[in-house]
């Protein structure tokens, strides 16, 4: 066997990254946002052929949104309301993908949610105990009830492997027939003549207007106050304290987080809990700040919009909050497109799977040209 | 006992367990193709749709079921097309990638069926598939009924299950799809167009789920429906890993399904104690149970959900 | 040494120019290159040098940014592995390219047209791979499964299917990297066969003596340049070392006399097996002390990356005792193993050790953030987090932009220096460093090495595992040999004898005749 060779000098390797890089650096990151912005502007040109292929014109149409959404303060109210709902489902589907935990069952763990307040809120009619204690029982009461769901397919992954994403869908079809049983059973209306709703929840339990005095019919409720509530407590959860820490790093290198002695199945199910916990909450701020009751059909799948916006807000709460305003922005800017040109508001659908496929080819691609990792 | 067995109830639910198979067998088959190779395709439920919606589309506008059929498949492998062109060409993540896929064909489906049909509750209905009486065959009591008088798409799913059977273990196609999904890099290495290989399986794929999804419409519905797929699409995948990617225990799984499912109609058309949703419940929580304990790895390709890129190194 | 015709004027494989890019990587560098008919031409270089990407590019793996390629005297384009296996050529990886579930006869025929178009014929390819086998001495099973097959017995697979697919030039990537040193022999002995019957051979290695034992020719590469190409028999090892080097002057590393303490980790017994139920350590018994460096030697795949496994707590040990300090510590969780004092240096740094998106402070607390100075009750105290990455930063000389930088813009070297300041820095009892150097250059891997030997004097117990026999025998008070995960040899490094390391190695029992069938693997 040969002697053991050793150089004296070791080798230069390349040293502190100087200037120079640091200028390439930026250029890349600013071509990788490039990219970004071209790809929703693909996004929007697709809907914009959809919409002319529907025989209207995109131009009138787009402004028809934009003025709808942000035009005036009501309409930037109506946009808030609506974000309400999809950034709480979108903190908690990013709360789950930080831990590489597909949860795709947003959509089942606000109804959950919302019929746990709903019940809640029902029980109370009559024995009136003030807002101040009923409410935070809500809340509670609804983060249980979405994170038990989800603690259900948490459960489901680690004890008996069964893959997340097909366990949560399920799991959608399951609370969504189990809600619309207690809607049209047990919690019905019985005035309702026919229309799938349940009975009012207590005064004490509806969530207070923002302004209801200062501008009249405005909807804004308190839902999107503990929505940014929830927003900043997510974004200490994660990047400011342990079990955060170590959530994150279960996401980001499992085999890593374990020799480093973070347990990974109890991170599996808690990024469930906190990320069912919270579309609970989506489903109670429903509830109790708008309808004033559980009706069927009060989401329009908001649970996908949620992870649409997780997505694009790239798992960071701030970017899901800018996110989430520009998509409820979308939704209502898009109803009112509707009574503008002669284009059915589903498109907003169709243009929220697009956009997102969009930013995630330009950010495949921005990395195959080597303008990020 | 005998009569039971031989009771025109239970000859019917045996035939409605066969139909009900049906579009599970072709998109879970297509699926099966799919993962061999090593992608993991969850955008199945979207595929299923666009197929159900454009194959009756196709065939109103064309007056023609078979034209119908084949623009369904078509639109379904348009779908995979952007799944292929993401999950191979980009290396994209393969779970966020089918999910967005269903998302958007979800919301393309309800928009055009708004744009073209108007929204209204009641679309316009065809005349689907008729079935096909094999004579002799059909003749003998209990199978017969239910095995001989189909209509031919169900004959054609029955057929395809041991062709895929054979296509994948007996032929070299069968070698080089199951090669590249187990090892890309020896695949490559060894000359064979990894590539070329998962985008022939992914549009298989999708030409497969696009089948079922017309075979809802064009084969056992005649109509159309938002929601006509009802997370088949997530039940076929489910059906891949119980079946251990093998087409005849998928063909079982499907029919366990089937079976599943015709009894719940049954059992909703005779009014049963149980709330129906309670029963409409019965695929979602059967398909949970039996992914207990099944895991998405067992004896599935090693490198599924894996992209490759050749020029990187090791 | 052969008896082919005499050989045409142009070299059978001529290589001009080739230059290829990484980023800012220049692999190759204007390299020329030229093997003649009816050769053995080794390629010889260290870890870093270009022989593999070199070599890919001849087999269609890689592209090159520039340069020419000739085949028997014409220019030929080889854009994929397709292509080269048209033009003769069969490279036999350094990670075998073979389908590990299918059998032989598949991995043979796998991408070939079948005789019987679409079916596959298998017995045909039986046949074929029989009259291969026979005709160059390699015994090969073509109904076995690659996934039961030795090592060995799948390099020879490896071989036959290029022989099968009609390549007349074979490239070996550093193919005794797995082989003992018997097997090693053996495959020279086919070397020779395969020349003697008209093949050309190029092999790609680091090891002098293989060299010197079976190459006619050898080129040198250093840093992506083509040094020099010399006939073995005009040229010294010493020559040769000088070359690929770049420096006169070579010498051990110093080694102090060891003081070795009380038994710092006791193992008895101790048998885990793998999730397919496999057995992957039979009964190993060894102790490890204070202030010693035991080094486990054999080739890899032989339980050692187990071991580190079990001892870590990422495998459940299934019988036997781990004993750290006199505490028991067999069962215990990987948390609790941190805390009583283990520390670990993985073998495959980017995966295990370190988080890639994580900025260097967190990967840095990855072992420690849950408990004071590093978090306060379930809050994290950053403050704390980057003083300390700042100070190991500028103690381990790790090059890095600063704290905040993500782990995976780190290249190999420094992220190995993380791994270590952060190991070492935890002052643990038992110190487990699983290939330590594999893949750093030549100033990084003396580093690692001195800074290990510093831990020695400190009075840590090292568990050094190493694929690099150099660097066992340099830096090991004792040294253990795994084959087949049981301890085949245990001895102190001066009573080693090379010869007697490779029966070790190789199970201490030759295998008889090569001509036969290679049993399947027990288990």
């Amino acid at each position: 066997m040969e002697t053991a060779i050793n150089r004296v000098e070791s080798k230069s390797e390349a040293g502190r990254p100087g200037v120079a890089k640091r200028a390439r650096d930026h250029k890349r990151a600013l071509a990788a946002v490039g990219v970004q912005a071209a790809a929703i502007g693909v996004g929007l040109l697709v809907g914009a052929g959809l919409i002319a292929g529907a025989g209207a014109s995109p131009i009138v149409a787009y402004k028809a949104v934009f003025v709808g959404a942000f035009g005036n303060i009501y309409n930037f109210t109506e946009t808030l309301v609506k974000a309400t709902p999809i950034l709480l489902a979108g903190l908690g589907v990013t709360v789950a993908f930080r831990c590489s935990v597909w949860n795709i069952g947003a959509e089942g763990q606000l109804r959950m949610g919302a019929l746990a307040a709903t019940a809640l809120g029902i029980a109370f009619v009559g024995r009136e105990i003030p807002s101040i204690a009923l409410i935070p029982l809500l809340l509670i009461v609804a983060f249980a009830a979405g994170g038990a769901w989800g603690a259900l397919a948490g459960w489901l992954k680690v004890r008996w492997r069964v893959d997340e994403v097909i366990g949560t869908i399920m799991l959608n079809f399951i609370a969504a027939l189990f809600v619309n049983y207690m809607i049209t059973g047990p919690l019905r209306e019985p005035t309702g003549g026919g229309v799938p709703l349940t009975r009012k929840i207590a005064e004490s339990a509806q969530l207070p207007r923002l302004f209801g005095d200062v501008l009249i019919g405005a909807r804004l409720h308190f839902g999107f106050v503990i929505a940014l509530i929830m927003a900043g407590l997510v974004y200490v959860f994660l990047w400011h304290t342990v079990p955060g820490y170590q959530l994150r790093a279960v996401g980001a290198n499992p085999k890593a987080a374990q020799i480093g002695g973070i347990n990974i199945t109890w991170n599996i199910v808690l990024s469930l809990i906190l990320s069912g916990g919270l579309a609970g909450l989506a489903g109670m701020s429903e509830v109790a700040g708008l309808h004033y009751r559980l009706i069927e059909g009060f989401s329009p799948n908001y649970g996908a919009t949620g992870i649409v916006v997780a997505l694009l807000g790239k798992l960071h709460p701030l970017g899901v909050v800018v996110a989430a305003i520009l998509f409820g922005g979308l939704i209502i800017g898009t109803d009112a497109m509707t009574r503008a040109v002669d284009v059915p508001g589903s498109i907003v659908f169709v243009m929220q799977g697009v956009i997102v496929l969009c930013v995630l080819a330009g950010e495949l691609l921005a990395r195959r040209w080597g303008l990020s990792e | 006992m005998i009569e039971f067995l031989t009771g025109a109830l239970f000859v019917g639910f045996l035939a409605s367990t066969l139909r009900l198979a049906v579009p599970l067998i072709f998109a879970s088959l297509g699926e099966v193709v799919t993962q061999q190779s090593g992608i993991l395709n969850l955008g199945l439920e979207g595929m299923m749709l666009v197929g159900a919606f454009l194959g009756f589309v196709g065939a109103n506008l064309f007056g023609n079921l078979w034209v119908g059929v084949l623009i369904g498949m078509l639109a379904g492998a348009a779908l995979a097309l952007v799944i292929a062109a993401f999950d191979v060409t980009l290396g994209a993540d393969q779970t966020i990638v089918g999910i967005m896929v269903v998302i958007a064909a979800q919301g393309l489906v309800t928009y055009l069926n708004n744009v073209i049909y108007g929204g209204s509750y009641v679309p316009p209905r065809t005349e689907g598939f008729a079935p096909i009486r094999i004579p002799v065959l059909a003749d003998i009591p209990v199978i017969g009924e239910t095995f001989f008088n189909q209509n031919i798409l169900v004959y054609l799913a029955f057929l395809l299950v041991p062709v895929f059977a054979v296509a994948l273990f007996k032929t070299t196609w069968g070698l080089r799809l199951r090669g590249v999904g187990e090892d890309p890099r020896a695949a490559d290495a060894m000359g064979v167009s990894v590539f070329r290989v998962r985008y022939m399986a992914v549009l298989c794929g999708g030409l497969m789920a696009g089948l079922g999804g017309a075979f809802l419409t064009l084969g056992y519905l005649g109509t159309f429906n938002d929601n006509i797929t009802a997370g088949r699409g997530w039940i076929a995948i489910a059906l891949v890993y119980f079946g251990q990617w093998n087409p005849y225990r998928v063909l079982a799984g499907a029919l366990l399904f089937g079976g599943v499912n015709a009894l719940q109609l049954r059992l909703q058309a005779q009014g049963a104690d149980l709330p129906f949703q309670f029963m409409l419940m019965l695929p979602y929580v059967l398909t949970i149970l039996v992914l207990l304990g099944i895991s998405r790895e067992g004896k599935g390709p090693a490198a599924l959900c894996m992209p490759y890129r050749r020029e990187e190194r090791t | 040494m052969t008896n082919s015709p005499i050989r045409p004027a142009a070299p059978l494989v001529e290589m001009q120019g080739i230059t290829k890019r990484f980023g800012d990587v220049l692999a190759n560098d204007h390299v020329d290159f030229a093997a003649e008919w009816g050769e053995v031409h080794a390629l010889l270089g260290e870890n870093g040098a270009g022989k593999t990407t070199l070599m890919s590019v001849l087999s269609g793996l890689y592209r090159a940014d520039d340069g020419e390629v000739r085949l028997r005297g014409a220019p030929v384009q080889i854009r994929s592995p397709r292509d080269a296996i048209t033009q003769g050529l069969g490279m036999v990886h350094q990670h075998f390219m073979l389908v590990k579930p299918f059998t032989v006869a598949e991995n043979m025929v796998f991408g070939l047209k079948s005789r019987r178009e679409p079916w596959l014929d298998l017995d045909a390819v039986a046949e074929r791979v029989a009259e291969l086998s026979h005709q160059y001495g390699l015994a090969v099973d073509p109904r076995a499964r690659v996934q039961d097959l030795s090592v060995g017995a799948q390099q020879r697979v490896e071989i036959v299917k290029a022989l099968y697919r009609g390549a007349d030039i074979l490239i070996l990537d550093e193919p005794t990297s797995v082989l003992t040193p018997q097997e090693a022999d053996d495959l020279f002995k086919v070397l020779r066969e395969l020349v003697g019957q008209g093949h050309t051979v190029i092999f790609i290695t680091h090891k002098l003596d293989e060299v010197m034992a079976v190459a006619e020719r050898i080129t040198v590469l250093r840093d992506g340049r083509r040094i020099t190409t010399v006939a073995a028999a005009e040229t010294s090892k010493a020559e040769l070392a000088r070359m690929m080097i770049g420096r006169d002057v070579l010498f051990r590393l110093e080694k102090p006399v060891g003081s070795p303490g009380p038994v710092a980790l006791e193992v008895k017994d101790l048998w885990a097996h793998a999730p397919d139920g496999r057995p992957v350590l039979r009964g190993l018994s060894f102790s490890l002390r204070a202030g010693e460096i035991l080094g486990v030697a054999g080739v890899d795949g032989n339980g050692q990356s187990e071991l580190a496994q079990v001892l870590v707590g990422t495998l459940r040990a299934s019988a036997g005792h781990v004993r750290l300090d006199g505490g028991d510590i067999t069962h215990a969780t990987p948390k609790d193993r941190l805390r009583r004092g283990v520390g670990y240096i993985p073998e495959d740094r980017n995966t295990l050790g370190l988080i890639g998106s994580f900025s260097v402070c967190e990967n840095t607390v990855l072992n420690t953030h849950f408990a004071p100075p590093y978090a306060r009750g379930l809050f994290l105290d950053h403050r704390a987090m980057i003083a300390d990455a700042e100070r190991l930063i500028q103690e381990f000389d790790v090059k890095t932009a600063g704290h905040y930088e993500r782990a995976a813009r780190l290249s190999g070297g420094n992220l190995q220096k993380l791994v270590l300041a952060r190991e070492v820095h935890r002052d643990p009892r038992v110190l487990i460093a699983a290939q330590p150097t594999r893949g750093l250059d030549v100033g990084a891997t003396e580093y690692v090495r001195r800074r290990l030997l510093e831990q020695r004097e400190r009075g840590r117990a090292i568990l050094l595992i190493s694929a690099d026999l150099e660097e066992v025998l340099t830096l090991s008070d004792h040294v253990m040999v795994l084959f087949e995960g049981e301890i085949t040899g245990l001895l102190s490094a001066d009573e080693v004898e090379i010869e007697k390391l490779g029966l070790m190695m190789a199970g201490a029992a030759l295998s008889e005749s090569r001509l036969q069938p290679e049993a399947t693997r027990p288990g």
